[in-house]
């Protein structure tokens, strides 16, 4: 009888406060999955890719002693081409590709994996699973590809030397560049990630409209003002603390203001997660058929 | 709760593409242990998966205990689901399994690891709890699937083929385990297509083939359409005619008919006791050597026939 009331008590309590529930249902979502991004076997691909640029730059810094004596001489150029590599090998190349991993497979990953259910069987509105899906994504991303950026930075620092390191972080402008980039990470895995959920939720197989994204986003430079904006790229570059050259063939336009690129791209992404809960909301457990 | 029954389905219809799942189900579950049975491919999970909101219907409309199966926040707090899927989350305990599920419920760490030890001693698996489900045998799986239905304490069951996989011991108990669950005031709703089974279980049929509702009702009247349903055997041994011309005296028997090759014999029964006496005579009397022994038409089809033939009271 006891046991009664208190699931009456439960329930009154659900339907009254209900983002207490659902914070706690994300949150154990979020455990669950942030476990499997970690050490899933899809994860080795993701710790491949957020190798890659660190590994470029311990080459560089480490083996070319030209180029270390360079970086410390011309650390102003030096700077210059690390925003672009930056650009076209962690923003373009690891977070693109890694978000698209990571995310895509999200769900597709439970679809091929058969275990989707687990989840529908739950009393759990389809949209925190989908935000508790999400996060999970963002937290493994985030992580990884925030380490890999500050990996690469940590070698370019390294060849510049330690005093001048110094003196660049603290009393330099180094400090703001180096949360800058870490914040554009952040922010490519949070643009690509919410993309690539929702590709995942509306393709059989992704690797198509994935590869069209990305022809997208590298012939962005090329593009009128207008069509620039409907890109993650455009923002992530213009959010760049250090200028970044796109070339003679360039359109320039007028960078969008931090102010307005970074709520602007939260914003995208809430948009594209809604779309993802009205899916998920309509799918159905068919692994036969699918 | 809207009125006494559990599930209704209204008008309907389910297609995967062109291919007919079920098709204009009109079905009133009544709360209690009902069994849902047909044969492989009838749509038993079509519409076990329809009753849970994992797909969607083509067509018409379904409720559990009132809730829209379009909601499954709702619906799971009523309802437990042990479907047919035999995959799970990798790298998970079966501990871990069920407590990861209770979690995802919105309990907290102590309820659900109280949940989780109460369930998995119900169907048996405390002394596996800690060793990945990867590793569990089909029927400790089938038991672990079994221990997450039941692990938030629904009021509403909805199991597809639980006892597949299972030792006849687990059987034995598991069938308990329902009986049991029955009468804390649990309902049940049971697929299976082993129809002796489902007399032991469940207190109403329904009777699925091709996507159809073709019966439904009592067990005790499907039972006594069954026990009045002669059933054929084949008997191979070494003279068949012999053992023909002793059958046929036999007031049990139906039929009997030799074998194409002549190396065996049909024999259509309605007493299977008083014929196991008969044929043990013969063999005694006459020297006979047996080879085999087999039922011939005992699955679910002949048995459809038969009801159908009869007008089972289908409502299709
Ligand atoms: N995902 C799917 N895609 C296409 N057809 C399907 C799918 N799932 C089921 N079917 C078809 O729907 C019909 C009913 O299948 P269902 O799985 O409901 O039968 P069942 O009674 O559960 O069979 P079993 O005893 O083998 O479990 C079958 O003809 C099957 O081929
Ligand atoms: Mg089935």
């Amino acid at each position: 009888m006891s046991s009664a009331v208190e699931a009456a008590a439960a329930g009154a309590e659900r339907v009254r406060a209900p983002w207490r529930l659902w914070r706690r249902q994300a949150a154990a979502i979020l455990r669950l999955e942030v476990k499997k991004n970690f050490w899933g076997k899809r994860a080795i691909l993701m710790y491949l890719l957020a190798a890659f640029p660190v590994a470029i730059f311990f080459a560089l810094t480490q083996f070319d002693k030209r180029a270390a004596a360079d970086i410390s001489q011309n650390w102003g150029e030096a700077k210059v081409i690390f925003a672009n590599i930056f650009e076209g090998l962690v923003l373009r190349t690891v977070v693109f590709f890694g978000s698209a991993w990571i995310f895509m497979n999200l769900f597709r990953g439970e679809i091929v994996d058969k275990s989707l259910h687990y989840y529908f069987l739950a009393p759990l509105r389809r949209e925190v699973l989908v935000a508790g899906k999400y996060l999970s994504g963002l937290v493994a991303s985030g992580v990884l590809f925030g380490l890999s950026t500050a990996g690469s930075l940590f070698f370019l620092y390294m060849a510049r030397g330690y005093r001048a390191s110094i003196d660049d972080l603290v009393g330099g402008p180094g400090g703001g560049e180096v949360l800058a980039y870490l914040g554009i990470t952040v922010m490519g895995c949070l643009g690509y990630g919410a993309f690539f959920l929702v590709i995942g939720l509306f393709f059989r197989n992704p690797i198509i409209p994935a590869l069209v994204a990305w022809g997208w986003e590298w012939i962005n430079f090329l593009l009128p003002p207008v069509l620039k904006k409907l890109s993650v790229i455009h923002y992530l570059h213009s959010l760049m603390p250090v200028p970044v050259y796109e070339g003679p063939f360039a359109l320039v336009a007028e960078p969008t203001p931090v102010w307005i690129a970074a709520p602007g791209m939260l914003l995208t992404v809430a948009a594209v997660l809604v779309a993802a809960g009205y899916r998920i909301r309509r799918l159905e457990i068919r692994y036969g058929g699918d | 709760m809207s009125g006494a029954e559990t599930i209704v389905f209204e008008d309907v219809s389910k297609f995967y593409g062109e291919v007919l799942g079920v098709n204009r189900i009109n079905l009133t579950i009544a709360p209690g242990i009902t069994s849902l049975v047909g044969p492989n491919g009838s749509g038993k999970t079509t519409l076990m998966n329809l009753m849970t909101g994992l797909i969607q219907p083509t067509g018409g409309r379904i409720s559990v205990t009132g809730i829209s199966t379009g909601e499954p926040e709702r619906l799971f707090r009523k309802v437990g689901y042990c479907g047919q899927f035999d995959s799970f989350p990798k790298g998970l305990t079966g501990y871990e399994f069920i407590y990861s599920y209770l979690l995802v419920h919105g309990e907290t760490k102590k309820e659900a690891e109280a949940g989780t030890w109460k369930a998995l001693e119900r169907v048996d698996l405390v002394g596996a709890a800690h060793r990945k489900v990867e590793g569990y045998s089909k029927g400790m799986r089938q038991r672990a699937r079994l221990a997450q239905s039941i692990a938030h304490e629904p009021e509403v069951m909805i199991l597809d083929e639980p006892l597949n996989g299972l030792d006849p011991m687990a059987r034995a108990e598991t069938i308990r385990l329902f009986r049991e669950l029955a009468r804390d005031g649990l309902h049940l709703i049971i697929s299976s297509h082993i129809l002796h089974e489902v007399d032991q279980m469940s207190d109403r049929v329904v009777l699925i083939n091709n996507g159809y509702i073709i019966a439904e009702g009592q067990v005790s009247g499907v039972r006594d359409e069954m026990e009045e349903h002669p059933i054929q055997y084949l008997i191979v041994c070494d003279r068949p005619s012999l053992l023909a011309a002793r059958v046929f005296a036999e007031d049990s028997v139906v039929e009997a008919r030799l074998t194409d090759d002549r190396g065996g014999l049909f024999v259509k029964t309605r007493n299977l006791d008083s014929f196991s006496l008969l044929l043990n005579r013969v063999v005694l009397e006459e020297n006979l050597t047996i080879e085999s022994v087999t039922p011939v038409d005992d699955d679910l089809n002949a048995v459809y026939h038969y009801l159908i033939g009869a007008g089972g009271g289908g409502q299709a």
